[in-house]
């Protein structure tokens, strides 16, 4: 027997599937990737050449490794601004290793560990001492570059073995690049891990209300721990990469890459402060901030015009639906 | 410069270069510095700008990182090679890292030298070194001498006993003394290139001989040192400070007649002389090989050495005629 109330349909969400994936940000990213990709075509001759794009990837390979790390981080509510730090202490501490005989292997251990040494040094001091992120990690971003500084001085660490530029100049097949192979490894693993997994869900849970996750019996400062670990390794893998590409470690090596990281994330559609956000925002957010350099880089711009493309690129993507949902509410109204 | 502007313009470019691919284009030369924004690669790219306007059929492009960074010239680099410019010059912030991309920019037929900073040999065609160890350890003595024809006492401020570059420049100095008689070297100090150990030993020397007559500081901290020293000493007109400084810091130093002369590198003769090397190299057929002769217009010609490096010239001599035209420079 049936009778009306019965056949109502309930929806078990507001919005379809693909009525959300459409308004959803990584789509209007997405869309801002498309149309620089078409206005780079036009803008400049060189543009689309297989090889020329191939050498752009490095421009966010790297960045982008820490990206997904730091994105992780920044949506548990918590910053590491050391990582560009944690890139020169790691690269001072291969090309020392060198100087006494490192080969490869021992070379990617090292940097490694230093990088997760480094990331457990900031866990302590936020997880366990209870200080602020953001505070302790601009300490490290000084201390761990400071180090590298009274290592090297004015001086570079050279002479790595040849088997080393692997990473960073070595390419898979024809012009895909190893520093790709990693991107893409690198962005599946932790895209499973956020989107896929109970401590992704932990995650999302801390940075939404980190009591509420705790008496949820969340483990709090361990998730915070091992994401702070997470972070020094990937900045250790980055460390790596560059390293290998550069051939020499500099104490100013990497300068300024921290911005540029959380840049990606913030752009990538990750909340600021914790809670949301998702792996293939920041993906697509790695393609924009390298396509956007190579091609202002193809037109000539200076750097410094560059940093104020990107800056208006954040804040104009981050403005952009809020300002649309003001016009739509007012229209309503 | 609008940025904007550019766009449109490279657009616009872009098309007319599709409509005629045989389009006649200017010869395109890159002058990578180190970072932009600073005063000594500014002049340079000015110095750039005159060869290209002496050699008529040419486009300068000034470019560089933000940072001094190695992996931001590098994001440079890879932007020129697309563009398949026809030269780079490079000022590098790092002698190996840039070897890679150099070498990929090399392999696609682009000219590559270095100047100022260099680049490993293999990176690079040439290196251009804005003067060498003789030629600046003859200045320094000759900008005492010169303003003492009867001959007499001066005294070096270095910087510190194991810095290299002073060592060999003194060295050098020392070298050609029988050139100067009459010249007496009466002592040789240690400022270690901090200001205020530089000028007690600048006040020391003046103390030690009543007589000095010109202190040679062949740093950039010693020279601005050693001439407050003597101006709070009241021995203006007395004691020359000369040596190698920066037009900026001794502006004053000149003003007061402290220092009547002093010298360094010109950055718009860098420029210009790395503009014209590249021109040669990648125009003209010149082959960089050690004991080669590459002209380079109004400086002369660049004589390279077995490590197909070579100095453009004596140091630029700054006094009263020029340092205000330098001063805001660098």
């Amino acid at each position: 027997m049936t009778d009306a109330t019965t056949n109502r349909h309930v929806p078990d969400r507001l919005h379809s599937r693909a009525h959300r994936t459409l308004r959803s940000w990584e789509t209007l990213l997405l869309a801002v990737a498309i149309a620089i990709f078409i206005v780079n075509s036009f803008a400049s001759p060189y543009f689309l050449n297989a090889w020329n794009l191939s050498d752009a990837t490095f421009n966010f390979t790297e960045k982008a490794m820490i990206a997904f790390a730091m994105a992780l981080l920044i949506i548990a509510g918590e910053i590491d601004l050391s990582v560009a730090s944690i890139i020169a202490l790691a690269s001072t501490a291969m090309g020392l290793a060198v100087q006494y005989g490192a080969g490869t292997p021992e070379l990617v251990i090292i940097g490694l560990t230093v990088g997760v040494l480094c990331g457990a040094f900031n866990a302590f001091f936020v997880t366990v001492l209870g200080l602020p992120s953001i505070v302790v990690t601009i300490g490290t971003m000084s201390l761990f570059r400071g180090i590298s500084f009274i290592i090297l001085g004015d001086d570079a660490f050279r002479g790595y073995p040849s088997s080393f530029a692997w990473f960073g100049q070595g390419y898979i097949y024809w012009v895909f690049t190893v520093e790709m192979l990693l991107f893409v490894i690198i962005a599946v693993i932790y895209g499973g891990l956020l989107h896929k997994t109970n401590f992704g869900r932990a995650v999302y849970a801390i940075g939404n209300n980190p009591t509420g996750a705790l008496f949820s019996g969340i483990r709090v400062q361990r998730v915070k721990f091992i994401l702070f670990l997470l972070t020094g390794l990937m900045s250790g893998v980055a460390a790596i990469c560059l390293t290998s590409r550069l051939g020499s470690t500099r104490p100013s090596i990497a300068t300024g890459m921290e911005l540029e990281v959380v840049t990606m994330v913030v752009l990538g559609g990750v909340n600021i402060l914790g809670g949301s956000g998702s792996i293939p925002g920041v993906v697509i957010a790695a393609f924009v901030m390298g396509l956007v350099t190579f091609g202002l880089g193809l037109l000539n711009v200076p750097g410094i015009v560059m940093s104020i493309f990107i800056g208006l690129l954040l804040i104009g993507v981050i403005a952009l639906p809020r300002l649309l949902a003001m016009i739509v509410a007012r229209t309503q109204s | 410069m609008s940025v904007f502007k550019k766009l449109i313009a490279s657009a616009a470019m872009a098309t007319t270069m599709i409509a005629s691919p045989a389009f006649a284009e200017d010869v395109r030369i890159a002058l990578v510095v180190k970072a932009l924004g600073i005063g000594f690669f500014e002049a340079a790219a000015e110095g750039a700008e005159e060869a290209a306007a002496e050699l008529g059929n040419v486009e300068i492009i000034y470019t560089g990182p933000t940072d001094t960074t190695a992996e931001g010239q590098i994001e440079v680099i890879n932007s020129l090679i697309a563009q398949n410019v026809d030269a780079i010059a490079v000022s590098a912030n790092d002698t190996d890292a840039l070897v890679p991309a150099l070498k990929r920019a090399m392999d696609r037929g682009i000219t590559v030298i270095s100047w100022d900073s260099g680049v490993a040999l293999e990176g690079r065609q040439l290196h251009l070194n804005p003067s060498s160890n003789a030629l600046i350890g003859n200045m320094i003595i000759k900008l005492a001498a010169d303003h003492l024809p009867d001959g007499g006492d001066v005294a070096v401020l270095s910087a510190t006993t194991t810095s290299t570059n002073q060592n060999i420049w003194i060295e050098e100095m020392t070298a050609v003394m029988g050139d100067y008689p009459g010249i007496n070297v009466v002592s040789t100090v240690y400022g270690d290139d901090l200001a205020d150990k530089s000028y007690r030993e600048a006040t020391g020397l003046m103390q030690s001989f009543p007589d000095l007559d010109a202190i040679i500081a062949p740093t950039s901290v010693g020279i601005v040192a050693a001439a407050q020293a003597v101006v709070d000493a009241g021995k203006v007109g007395e004691v020359n400070v000369t040596g190698l400084g920066l037009p900026s810091e001794m502006a004053g130093a000149i003003e007061s007649g402290a220092s009547q002369s002093f010298a360094i590198w010109n950055p718009i003769d860098l420029g210009y002389s790395a503009t014209m090397l590249a021109y040669e190299l990648s125009q003209n057929g010149v082959e960089a090989a050690p004991g080669a002769e590459v002209p380079m217009g109004r400086m002369g010609a660049l004589t390279l050495d077995d490590n197909n490096e070579g100095a453009m010239a004596d140091p630029f001599v700054y006094d009263a005629s020029n340092i205000e035209q330098f001063k805001s420079i660098f």
